[in-house]
């Protein structure tokens, strides 16, 4: 005869394993003292122009190398390339974001601690990379100007899991009367306090603000470590 | 769509916390915050096919809706959200972006025997 059946408690998170590893992520990122930043858009928002940009600029001042995800092809590895920077590619097969252990194992055998920054660009998907913590210092959610003003308030839980807002591509928001009060508007309501920057990859308006803002982020992180 | 991958790791959790026990699972409790970027719908779909061919075949999951609760640093008290769109405080009216509960993705109990 079977047992009654019972209620026991149980108290697990679904994605212990994947918090596991972000949690040895962070531990690693932290001894080397490389800052490292994720980005989340939709597909075609302008992430890899944006890397692009972040990866040259910034080669010229810092140590920087990335890691880029997607469903398939190399090729924003090999568009990444040309700034210069060691990037690798993660290709997910049919699989919609980046998991921790994804990026551990794509790491390999660099040499952490002779970079400054580490970049990982999730796959281009604004509701799935929510979930999954992948051990990140820092994580940008990119909203370009042709997407409309109201993205926040239609993907809020993206916005609630990412650190601050970068609105991409506005050298074509008069093109597409891109109404930049509402944007603003819509980020502080699903995100209250979110750090915003505004820009351009192709021109570079407003470029030199947000990498200032992440060489400060850089610094301040060190400077905790140290203690 | 991350849900089967989710549906599949709830199964693994719940297998070895079966295993542990010894025991068979007739039911999954889980908690499932409005922020935790899982549709509810699409996740039970997802669960019966990630049973096939567990020993968790033919068991249930039970999700229960976790609402966004915040705290109001003005009102000093915890407040639920009227919609995830406006992250302020239902009382005040100040924005509030201090999350308590609403990011939920737990197996809380098992039904078992």
């Amino acid at each position: 005869m079977s047992p009654e059946p019972r209620l026991v408690e149980v108290r697990q998170n679904v994605l212990k394993q994947n918090d596991l590893v972000a949690r040895a992520l962070r531990v690693q990122f932290r001894a080397a003292g490389v800052f490292v930043v994720s980005l989340v858009s939709s597909p075609g928002s302008g992430k890899t122009a944006f890397l692009e940009k972040t990866l040259t600029l910034l080669r010229s001042r810092f140590r920087v190398a990335a890691l880029v995800g997607d469903l398939a092809t190399e090729n924003d590895a090999v568009r990444l390339a040309r700034s210069q920077a060691p990037v690798r590619q993660i290709v997910t097969g049919t699989l919609c974001h980046l998991e921790a252990a994804m990026v551990r194992d794509a790491l390999g055998d660099w040499d952490l601690e002779q970079l400054d920054f580490l970049f990982i660009e999730n796959v281009g998907n604004l509701v799935c990379p929510s979930s999954y913590d992948l051990g990140e210092d820092l994580r940008l959610v990119l909203l370009a100007v042709t997407e409309g003003e109201d993205k926040p308030l239609k993907y809020p839980t993206i916005f609630n899991s990412a650190d601050v807002a970068i609105i991409s591509k506005s050298d074509l928001a008069d093109a597409v009367e891109f109404d930049w009060s509402s944007a603003r508007y819509n980020i502080q309501s699903v995100r209250p306090g979110m750090r915003v920057f505004e820009l351009s990859a192709k021109t570079g308006d407003g470029v030199d603000r947000y990498l200032d803002f992440l060489a400060e982020r850089l610094a301040e992180s060190r400077a905790t470590a140290a203690v | 769509m991350h849900e089967l991958s989710i549906a599949m790791s709830i199964v693994e959790v719940a297998q070895e916390e079966a295993q542990l026990r010894g025991v068979r699972v007739n039911a999954v409790h889980l908690k499932l915050g409005a922020l935790s970027g899982v549709t509810k719908v699409a996740l039970l779909s997802c669960y019966e096919i990630a049973c096939d061919d567990t020993p968790l075949q033919g068991s249930r999951l039970i999700i229960e809706d976790v609402p966004v609760e915040i705290f109001c640093a003005q009102c000093g008290e915890r407040r639920l959200l009227d919609s995830v769109q406006l992250f302020c405080c239902a009382e005040c009216g100040q924005p509030a972006s201090q999350i308590v509960h609403g990011k939920e993705l737990e197996v809380v109990a098992m039904e078992v025997q």
